[in-house]
């Protein structure tokens, strides 16, 4: 398996970078830390025309917090999971970089690579999507924000246009009595997830769910939000019967393919028991005793 | 379109050597180290990042060099099994993994062995759950994965020990 020639471009800049993009659209590809591009064209699967490396725009590799949590595309796995800004602004993202591939993985692999490449049954997309986060994308006819609900678009597809480029992702603040969790089940260390499940909760000081969001991976070609599990919380007490019952609406309402390695009836069995155990891990963050 | 040259000349540090060549932009890094510097301890297996046999280190970090263009190394400081020890004078991971019988057909073996080295660095004393995540990205096809976590402990200690290298 050798890579397919291509023409080689190194920017420096974001503007050098998109001038490219819009100069070659969709004959050319991005490469940023190609633990997905690489593959992709080791077996022959993408054949770009023109690989636009990233790795020297050195203004992508960044981590910020104002109004939210800030991450340049560029910005590495391992370099997110080790932040201290990440883990105190993100802690689930920080638990889901956990998940994603191993070590050697992580040190090349990059925020920005995994949001854009999209492979539905990936982490980061789903903690994106759980945490009502946004990215930001950059083309010569200017910036752009897309919602995590309005950027995933199936299978290996987003809303990008052929000549942006995403440039960083941003999460919002944790409100208060707020608690997360990320779990996922894999049939060995560091696979893809048959279904992993991102649960985000709200509690008031009763105890009464004031918001949740849930999004699971690995059920359909995107990221998806168990939307009938989420108004099955709203406004009900959080406890054994509630989650019981989001459980039960969440396996409900998808339909996962069956492929070589789980059955319909086996995702959905999953997605089930991860979204009760995410509900009540979150809950407990949620009320501070976890 | 303006055309580019499809080959560039790469200057890198291996092993603390200063090296050069000159590479087709799409030859990854574990082929140009093969074949071009003819440093062929690092081996090649599934080429699309799954197996792990050829982790090398990149300015200190464990990567899969068949993910990695030669081209992206240009710069770079690498570390490869043949920076550690000789045959007749091992460092003290590759004389732990010996004694543990770690070392089978030996195929992977230069993969679990940099991966090692990133680990020991960052984490001097892993417990075992720690050292099955860590090594849980090398696939070892004889399946040697209870002597090479034994050789990875005695290693540790053996560097704790003060065999420092």
């Amino acid at each position: 398996m050798k890579l397919p020639p291509f023409e080689y471009r190194t920017p420096e800049t974001v503007e050098e970078t998109v001038e490219l993009l819009g100069e070659f659209g969709d004959e050319a590809k991005i490469l940023a830390g190609g633990q997905s591009l690489i593959p992709l064209l080791a077996m022959r699967l993408s054949r770009p025309a023109v690989v636009i490396d990233i790795n020297n725009v050195n203004e992508l590799n960044t981590i910020s917090n104002g109004s939210g949590l800030s991450i340049g595309a560029l910005t590495r796995h391992r370099t997110a999971e080790r932040s201290a800004l990440v883990q105190s602004s993100a802690p689930m993202l920080v638990a889901a970089l956990g998940y994603v591939g191993h070590d050697a993985i992580r040190t090349r692999g990059t925020i920005g690579g995994s949001v854009a490449h999209a492979d539905p049954a990936a982490e980061l997309p789903t903690v994106l999507t759980a945490l009502g986060g946004s990215v930001s994308a950059t083309s010569a006819r200017g910036t752009r924000s897309i919602a995590a609900d309005d950027f995933f678009e199936g299978f290996l597809s987003t809303s990008l246009a052929d000549d942006e480029l995403l440039t960083a992702i941003q999460l919002p603040p944790r409100p208060d009595r707020s608690g997360w969790s990320f779990n996922e089940f894999s049939r060995r260390s560091g696979d893809f997830a048959l279904v992993g499940v991102a649960v985000s909760i709200e509690l008031d000081e009763s105890g009464t769910v004031v918001d949740a969001r849930i999004a699971m991976s690995g059920v359909a070609g995107e990221p998806t939000r168990a939307i009938e599990a989420e108004t099955a919380l709203r406004g009900n007490p959080a406890g054994p019967e509630s989650f019981a019952t989001a459980a039960a609406a969440a396996a409900a309402e998808i339909n996962p393919s069956a492929d070589l390695h789980g059955t319909t009836a086996y995702r959905k069995h999953l997605a089930g028991i991860l979204v009760r155990k995410g509900l009540n891990e979150a809950c407990d963050r949620a009320k501070g005793t976890r | 379109m303006t055309t580019t040259p499809t080959t560039q000349s790469v200057q890198l540090t291996v092993n603390g050597v200063a090296r050069s060549g000159e590479t087709e932009n799409r030859k990854t890094l574990v082929d140009f180290l093969r074949d071009d510097l003819e440093l062929t301890g690092t081996h090649v297996g599934c080429e699309h990042g799954v197996c792990g046999a050829c982790t090398i280190l990149l300015d200190g970090e464990p990567v899969r060099s068949c993910l990695m263009l030669a081209v992206q190394a240009n710069g770079r400081s690498l570390e490869t099994i043949e920076g550690l020890g000789s045959p007749d004078d091992l460092s003290p991971l590759q004389q732990a993994f010996r004694e543990s019988h770690g070392f089978q057909c030996g195929f992977c073996t230069p993969g679990f062995v940099m991966t090692t080295v990133a680990l020991l660095r960052e984490n001097p004393d892993p417990s075992e759950a720690e050292i099955r995540h860590c090594l849980s990205g090398n696939l070892c096809r004889c399946t040697g994965y209870q002597s090479i976590v034994e050789g990875v402990k005695s290693a540790a200690l053996a560097l704790q020990a003060g065999e420092n290298r």
